[in-house]
């Protein structure tokens, strides 16, 4: 199929060789599982057990909460030790309330909801099903699978696109999913389509993969609505709203979603967990991550959710030299891990080890305004005058310049030649409209409630004065009658 | 001369006319820029600013005769805002980033209902002899509840940073 050419974009040196050769292996049990109530967008998911109790694999830990949630498993069998905030894998190093389990070894599955023949399911009892088995998107996004598809079914989408793209250098978990488990995908994009109701899957891998092509057109042989479509290597082309512009050549518009143009993207990783969801009944309880860089045996392991990131560590053979920098996720978008003991959660796609020569200078010189960010920007934005804005403080000053269009994606800062830290001046500035938006909302709310207390003190005392009206005239009243005879 | 004081006359009427009607559909009831001001507090009127209510401290902001750093519990966002608007710089360095709310400190609370009643945001919920509980979402911090509590099982508490309130620190400045 005609492909359009996406805006901008980075060719960053790929390091996939490192990985992508060696099968994924599994993990052994380890000692302990820290599995955090909040690993997906929305509101964090609500400890439904107690400290002690014994739980089976693959029961319910944590429940949904709210509209945008997703529930949280028990990754092993085993007795729950804690429920307390621990160290969570994010940049701001802050606590999240995590379930502690301590595995008992018998890896015992809890009784799973026997599945039906997931082709005569309604969209509404898989997406319900999705989000029993706390499915969330794995590209590392994280957004509930269940919310995401049932968006689509109300909004009659007909384009299914499945991203294989990853883009970010040294990751391969994706690849080795697509070359090993490539009949699985494939069910988890038809049961996708069939909720859908109609229309086609296009599923996209990026050209330097072809192994992974390959096996995913063997496993589409035969059915007609699902196309794999090579697209060209070019980061960040796994990004949701780049994909859909190389494929269908329409851009999303700002603030807007995908499924309003009539299009929704999963991740590869997603559709195999469908699979597992609607097939098998079984919750996301593991991942395949990419532990790369400065480690002894390099490869994708597929570790149980809560896994501490030292028993990756070891099961890789420790580093060959000490990291400048541990880095969850990939190189240009990832984030550093606060210390090593922080789980794998559901949108862990790596665990990299990098030393100095890995790492770009830090010491950022004065924009020149050369230009080279606006070039490699894939959502034709104007980095250098966003930064120039954030610098003052002047936050409304971006957001007129698009900040909020942004997507993270590092392109302008692994160009720039001052190494101007420009996405972490993006973040900065998106965090604070977001929190400003949020307050405001508050705001706005707590006035409503101000205003309603006051109207209902008004109508109580209003009542009260009838009440006491009405008292005096029946006293009144009594008291003539008794005059009267 | 007739046709002199006959159009300026005219004229005089027209314009009478035009002003009266003006003066009739377009009044401006009370000062815009008090309105204005007035949406930017909180509406809790909890009184901590010394003025009888929101309205009141907006009037009084708007006369220049009150800080843009007198309401406690917008704290430093709202005084932004005030001097914004208010085309004023002032000194926020005193203020915190971090609002305070109120918690309930619940082996003190004796569930006497006291503190729900005067909540002007309806954000503590209790009934007789229970253990009351603030909702934080719709708390402002005004302190109201404090006053009233007879155990002292009401607090003012900063709020703890959580990582959905986490925001990414800005870049140190690059070298000149």
């Amino acid at each position: 199929m005609p492909l359009h050419p996406i805006k901008g974009g980075v060719h960053p040196e790929g390091h996939k060789a490192q990985t992508n050769a060696a099968p994924i292996a599994r993990l052994p049990l380890p000692a302990r599982l820290f599995v955090p109530l909040a690993q997906h967008i929305g509101l964090p998911a609500e400890a439904c057990v107690r400290e002690g109790q014994q739980v089976k694999k693959g029961e319910l830990i944590g429940s949904a909460q709210g509209s945008v949630s997703a529930a949280v498993h028990a990754p092993t069998s085993g007795t729950v030790l804690a429920i307390a905030p621990y160290t969570a894998p994010h940049p701001s190093g802050l606590p999240l309330l995590t379930v502690v389990i301590d595995p008992d070894g018998k890896d015992e599955w809890a009784d799973l909801h026997t599945p039906r023949d997931p082709f005569d399911l309604m969209p509404e009892e898989i997406a319900a099903r999705l989000a029993a088995a706390g499915i969330v998107g794995m590209g590392g996004a994280t957004f509930p699978a269940a919310v995401k598809l049932s968006t689509a079914v109300q909004k009659h989408v007909d384009t299914l696109i499945i991203n294989g793209g990853e883009c970010e250098p040294y990751l391969t978990c994706d690849d080795r999913l697509m070359r090993e488990r490539a009949d699985q995908i494939i069910d988890g994009v038809r049961i996708l389509l069939h909720a859908i109701g109609h229309g086609r899957a296009l599923i996209a891998v990026e050209d330097n993969k072809p192994e992974a092509i390959d096996a995913l057109r063997a496993a589409a042989r035969g059915f007609d609505p699902i196309e794999i479509v090579p697209v060209p290597s070019l980061y960040p082309m796994g990004s949701e709203k780049q994909l859909i512009f190389a494929l269908l050549g329409r851009e999303v518009p700002a603030g807007a979603l995908p499924a309003q143009l009539g299009v929704t993207v999963q991740n590869v990783a997603t559709a195999a967990a469908v699979s597992e969801a609607i097939r098998h009944g079984r919750p996301l309880l593991s991942r395949v991550i990419t532990v790369g860089g400065a480690v002894r045996v390099p490869q994708n392991v597929e570790a149980l959710i809560g896994t501490p990131m030292q028993a990756l560590i070891d099961f890789c053979g420790g580093f060959t030299e000490p990291p400048a920098r541990l880095i969850m996720g990939g190189p240009m978008m990832g984030h550093v891990v606060p210390n090593m003991q922080v789980p794998v959660v559901k949108g862990s796609s790596g665990l990299l080890a990098l030393t100095a020569r890995d790492l770009p200078e830090t010491k950022a010189r004065p924009c020149i305004r050369c230009g080279s960010c606006v070039q490699a920007c894939p959502c034709g934005l104007m980095p250098l005058e966003m930064a120039a804005r954030i610098r003052q403080d002047d936050f409304k000053g971006a957001a007129a310049y698009g900040v909020t269009d942004c997507i993270s994606c590092g392109s302008c800062a692994y160009v720039c030649p001052s190494h101007i830290p420009l996405v972490q001046y993006f973040n900065h500035a998106k965090g604070h409209l977001a929190l400003e938006h949020a307050r405001e909302r508050q705001a706005a709310e707590i006035r409503a409630l101000t205003e309603a207390k006051k109207l209902r003190q008004a109508r109580e005392a209003e009542a009260k004065r009838a009440r006491a009206l009405a008292a005096k005239q029946a006293r009144e009243k009594a008291a003539a009658s008794e005059k009267t005879p | 001369m007739i046709l002199a004081i006959g159009s300026v006359t005219l004229l005089g009427v027209v314009l009478g006319l035009v002003l009266g009607y003006a003066a009739q559909k377009l009044r401006v009831e009370g000062d815009p820029l008090v309105d204005e001001l007035a949406a930017l507090l909180p509406a809790s009127n909890c009184g901590q600013c010394g003025f009888a209510g929101c309205r009141q401290a907006a009037e009084a902001l708007a006369r220049h005769e009150a800080p843009v750093t007198l309401c406690p519990p917008g704290g430093k966002a709202v005084a932004q805002k005030l001097a914004e608007r208010l085309g004023v710089s002032a000194d926020l360095s005193g203020m915190s980033d971090r609002p305070k709310l109120a918690d309930v400190r619940e082996e003190l609370c004796i569930g006497c209902t006291k503190c729900a009643k005067v909540c002007p945001t309806d954000a503590i919920l209790g009934a007789p002899k229970m253990i009351h509980y603030v909702l934080s979402d719709a708390c402002t911090g005004c302190g109201a509840c404090i006053d009233v509590c007879p155990t002292e099982a009401l607090l003012l508490e900063e709020v703890v940073p959580s990582i959905r309130t986490w925001v990414w620190p800005k870049p140190v400045a690059e070298a000149a």
